[in-house]
């Protein structure tokens, strides 16, 4: 079963949608048992990097720490990829899990923010998430901060300079743009996280 | 390199898609949900569905049709009409919509702007505005109620407010162009996406791909959306886009 994580922000139903198409069993919860126990697990996230104190409060952070101990496939989705990363510059008293090192960080002001509407992905390795996409595939994306290039950088995307369109260590992934709303593209990337 | 959007609206009464030629005369032009999955299958980078009927019509219509259209549509899709209250708003976020738009309770009060987005995000909060030439050359005014009331608000001024207020992007529809395929307003679209660093989605008056080339090119729009001239085949989604990318002007193409 795949728990898709509730923690009060944004709209988790659009996730289990795609992955009900795709048919996985998942489960949209806010149960911390069940985030522990599950098969994988999806963190969605639309809004504000404060919003993922929730995932603090409700112990749900405990549940995906102890998940990922045992090596339980994790994808942080947009705002929920921004919370594998350790601060954010969009609230810098808020904590993320710091999995990954850096900060999520504003557009330069040359360019509008948010970032909104489809863009490409440069893909440059053979991350198992990308498989059978074609690199320059377009994906959705709707976001006002990034995060910047790192080492685990598995897809760019350029707006405004270049930064992270999907990050990846071990079976820990994270992507900045929206699978569950990019078309086949974003289908495929679902689909590959299912069958890891 | 970020794309400029093409975004297919249905307008929506009692659960069919129907469009008005200047917000009148309708003509049935099917099912939501069929007609949202074939322009997503055409290429049509997001859907917008307005319940144009919402002052009189019964709620729960609406909220059926928007989870018939949302359960198989895997592309942004924004729901609008009578959202009044953040309960109105949260509904539609449960059927299934990733936006929604509002338009005459912003305006009535701007602070449901910053309730929906406190909650949902702001790229979850679409404010529309019907603008209408008000007489002078480069001045337009916010109507509300599908364009039947002046609001005395100058469009430009309430675009800036509404993003001030936590707006994720403008749905901006020049009512003196809707309906009449003559082409965009692009002095009003550039005024206001010049003014705001939010997404401006131009709307009213596309007819041809000639119009979409200028709403990019001399109004700064970030998306262009339309209705009737996708719903009755007379324009092919693949065709407009191909035009736009021989422009210079970037597209999302399928690979």
């Amino acid at each position: 079963m795949i728990a898709i994580v509730d923690y009060g922000a944004g709209n988790p139903v659009s996730v289990k949608k795609a992955l009900d198409w795709l048919g996985q069993e998942c489960a949209i919860t806010a149960d911390p048992k069940c985030v522990a126990t599950a098969d994988r697990i999806v963190l969605p996230g639309v809004g504000h990097f404060a919003a993922t104190e929730n995932l603090g409060r409700s112990g749900l952070q405990d549940a995906i720490v102890t998940a990922i101990a045992c090596a339980t496939p994790f994808l942080g989705i947009c705002v929920g990829m921004q919370w594998m990363f350790a601060h954010s510059q969009e609230a810098p008293q808020t904590s993320g899990l710091g999995i990954f090192g850096g900060e999520c960080e504003h557009f330069p002001s040359a360019v509008k923010s948010p970032h909104v509407g489809w863009n490409q992905l440069e893909l440059s390795t053979n991350s198992p998430l990308f498989h059978g996409i074609p690199s320059e595939s377009f994906a959705y994306f709707s976001h006002s901060f990034r995060v910047p290039m790192t080492e685990e950088t598995v897809a760019a995307c350029e707006y405004g300079g270049k930064f992270s369109a999907a990050v990846e260590r071990d079976r820990l992934f994270g992507v900045q743009f929206h699978p569950e709303k990019s078309g086949d593209v974003g289908l495929t990337v679902l689909r590959n996280f299912c069958t890891l | 390199m970020l794309t400029k959007r093409i975004i297919a609206c249905l307008d929506v009464d009692a659960g069919r898609v129907v469009k008005g030629v200047q917000f009148v005369n309708l003509r049935d032009a099917g099912d939501p949900a069929e007609l949202a999955n074939t322009h997503s299958e055409a290429g049509a980078d997001e859907v917008v569905l307005l319940d144009i009927s919402a002052a009189h019509q019964n709620r729960t219509t609406l909220l059926d049709t928007v989870s018939r259209t949302a359960r198989q549509l895997f592309i942004p899709f924004t729901v609008g009409g009578g959202i009044r209250t953040l309960d109105d708003a949260a509904a539609v976020f449960a059927a299934g919509a990733d936006k929604v738009s509002i338009n005459s309770a912003a305006l009535a009060d701007p602070s449901l702007i910053t309730r929906i987005a406190e909650r949902f995000g702001s790229q979850a909060v679409v404010v529309a505005i019907d603008a209408k030439c008000s007489g002078n050359a480069q001045q337009w005014q916010a109507f509300t109620r599908g364009g039947r009331n002046a609001s005395g608000v100058d469009a430009v001024a309430w675009a800036r407010h509404a993003q001030s207020c936590g707006a994720g992007e403008i749905l901006l529809t020049s009512m003196d162009r809707d309906g009449t395929a003559s082409g965009f307003d692009c002095d009003l679209t550039r005024a206001v996406a010049d003014s705001v660093r939010i997404p401006v989605i131009a709307s009213g008056g596309a007819g041809d791909a000639d119009h979409f080339v200028e709403v990019f090119r001399d109004g700064h729009a970030d998306a262009a959306l339309a209705a009737s001239i996708f719903h009755y085949g007379v324009g092919r989604l693949a065709d407009l886009k191909e035009k736009l990318r021989s422009e210079g002007i970037p597209v999302r193409l399928p690979c």
